[in-house]
């Protein structure tokens, strides 16, 4: 399965990362690349085979539905490139 | 003593109790050493203010009788674990000026145990890489040469930064992380020891994740001594990872210079590539007979899948590491590219932030994950890795007690020299050590020999889920009957 320059600018747009236009012919045969790679696993039988959820045999662990930590607003915006009153500030969503 | 940074981490904690030398001391030493072998851009952040007054701390402690188990021990921290008011960066644009206001629980549990953080590691951006040339701060270059050349060696990737270090002497050991090779590749590049550990030995909570059911945390140092020591400081239970295991953490220590008599090691024949260069396979040869001549009975094994490790994880991790990244976004922390509505700013944002073999992997992973595409290849991946997972379990189940390998396909390279042209090119250093993590076992990188042209080469051990230990103790017979590998002179002391 390889991968045209419009699967390529769509791939971008699912991943939000803006593409220029020269890039994309580049990028084509670098996925291409490692697709033809991955391409021998169609030959391995995986017929009635789980697929691997959990690396190590273990239960899901649980813990008790409570707060166990908050009034952490400071320190939750202390990296935000735009904030106000506590809030993460972005460009206008909805007219 | 002359020079503080010869010692192992072990003599120097010996040091220590004796009073011998001071903590204080012993950072003003690899701080002279860190800011002399800047050439080598091992570190991001270098952070000596905090170093001395934890190590006066230290002091404080030992002259009170109160001394921890890493009291007074100068380490360095692969950029990819969050510090507390420290930059944290994972090597990328995207937090180059991120300061986390936690600390990760791996790190904590060194702080705890009385070690001192000297900086923060150069590594391959968000650890994607083989060779520590894809950091936003660029290429960290290894202190060994070929001899009679001057050539910029890679020190491997992706801790590059942390091997490279701590095969300088500018720290007695460093954190890593493995997701597919990144421990054990560098320390095999630059002649030092690491280990990844069982998936789930270490919390990976305040970790940069990459590939979440692959990454793990462990140290890098210059000997295995060393290495136990580190690791048994960093492993434990954390109730804030669930994927974290609820095991005693033992004295892997304890376990170095052991017995190894009756072990049976298993030699996998589908590790033994086409094309295989002379003086590795002669290199495991080597191996064998020490572990041998040390009382383990060898025996040849089958890993029939391992030939289809390498590409499954192609798909596997990247498929994480475009979840995982998804929430560099802009708003939240990190960079922002300001864009006329929110879609735009995120795409400005992911394309200025992310370099091109991190935005590479995204891609790969948005694609095997998208519609259509998803049962073809990844959950065809994840069904592989349970196969991959099977071939161990088998032989494991058959009495073998640990599996010899190469660490490598070849010695380092320099910089520049690979996958320039083709990223496959370079994905291909992690073949041998890539099965493990599939398979979330543990693994450790020792040195064995040098490579013709005189650079550090390293065999590996593979070891049953949870038994570091017999690891530690095959690890030691190989350090003790390898030939001893000397760094060439400090070129890179200014």
């Amino acid at each position: 399965m390889a991968v045209d320059h419009a699967t390529v600018r769509r791939i971008a747009h699912l991943a939000r990362i803006k593409l220029e236009d020269a890039e994309v012919p580049h990028l084509a045969s670098e996925l291409n690349a490692i697709l033809a790679f991955i391409e021998e696993l169609a030959a391995v039988d995986i017929e009635g085979v789980e697929p691997m959820t959990s690396v190590t045999p273990m239960r899901m662990k649980e813990r008790p539905d409570v707060v166990t930590m908050g009034n952490i607003a400071d320190e939750i915006v202390a990296n935000a490139p735009a904030t106000e009153d506590h809030y993460f500030v972005v460009p206008k969503v909805v007219e | 003593m002359t020079d503080l940074t010869e010692l192992s981490l072990a003599a120097a904690r010996e040091a220590l109790a004796k009073r011998q030398v001071s903590a204080v001391e012993l950072a003003k030493a690899h701080i002279a050493a860190m800011e002399a072998a800047r050439v080598l851009n091992c570190f991001i952040s270098e952070t000596p203010d905090q170093a001395l007054a934890a190590a006066a701390d230290c002091d404080a402690r030992i002259a009170r009788g109160d001394a921890r188990p890493l009291e007074g021990i100068p380490l360095g921290i692969k950029d990819l674990y969050c510090t507390k008011g420290v930059r944290t960066t994972a090597a990328s644009h995207i937090l180059e000026n991120f300061v986390p206001t936690y600390e990760s629980t791996v790190t904590a549990n060194l702080w705890r145990d009385g070690a001192v953080m000297l900086g923060k590691l150069n590594l391959d951006e968000f650890a994607m890489g083989s060779s520590n040339e894809t950091s936003y701060f660029g290429p960290v270059i290894s202190p060994w040469r070929r001899p009679g050349s001057n050539v910029k060696i890679v020190p491997g990737g992706s801790s590059g930064g942390s091997a490279a270090a701590v095969a300088a002497r500018l720290c007695y050991g460093a954190t890593g992380t493995d997701t597919g090779g990144s421990i054990r590749q560098p320390a095999a590049f630059t002649g030092t020891v690491g280990i990844k550990p069982t998936y789930g030995r270490c919390s990976r909570w305040g970790i940069v994740a990459f590939a979440s059911s692959l990454d793990q945390a462990g140290p890098i140092a210059r000997n295995v001594r060393d290495a136990a020591i580190l690791l048994r400081s960093m492993a434990g239970h954390d109730a804030k990872d669930t994927t974290s295991v609820d095991l005693p953490v033992p004295d892997y220590a304890a376990a170095v210079g052991t017995s190894i008599q009756g072990k049976v090691i298993g030699i996998p024949k589908e590790y033994r590539l086409d094309g295989m260069p002379a003086e590795i396979d002669r290199l495991w040869s080597e191996g064998v007979s020490w572990l041998k001549a040390a009382g383990a009975k060898i025996v040849e094994i089958s890993l029939p899948h391992t030939r289809y490790a390498l590409p499954a994880y192609y798909i596997v991790a990247p498929a994480e590491a475009s979840s995982n990244l998804a929430r560099y976004d802009g708003v939240r922390y990190g960079l922002r590219v300001p864009g006329k509505d929110v879609v735009e700013l995120y795409e400005k944002t992911r394309a200025a932030g992310f370099g091109r073999e991190v935005r590479r992997r995204i891609m790969i992973g948005t694609y095997v994950l998208s519609a259509g595409y998803y049962d073809a290849y990844y959950v065809r991946a994840q069904k592989i890795r349970t196969l991959i997972k099977r071939d161990f379990e088998t032989v494991f189940a058959e009495g073998v007690d640990a599996i010899l390998a190469p660490a490598t396909p070849s010695a380092a390279f320099g910089l520049g020299e690979k996958g320039s042209a083709d990223p496959v090119e370079m994905y291909l250093n992690d073949v041998f050590t890539v099965t493990v993590n599939m398979a979330g076992l543990p693994g450790i990188a020792v040195p064995a020999g040098t490579s013709a042209e005189g650079l550090p080469l390293a065999l590996q051990l593979i070891g049953r889920a949870f038994e570091e230990e017999t690891l530690f103790a095959l690890a030691s017979v190989i350090e003790e009957s390898a030939p001893k590998i000397a760094l060439p002179p400090k070129w890179w002391d200014r």
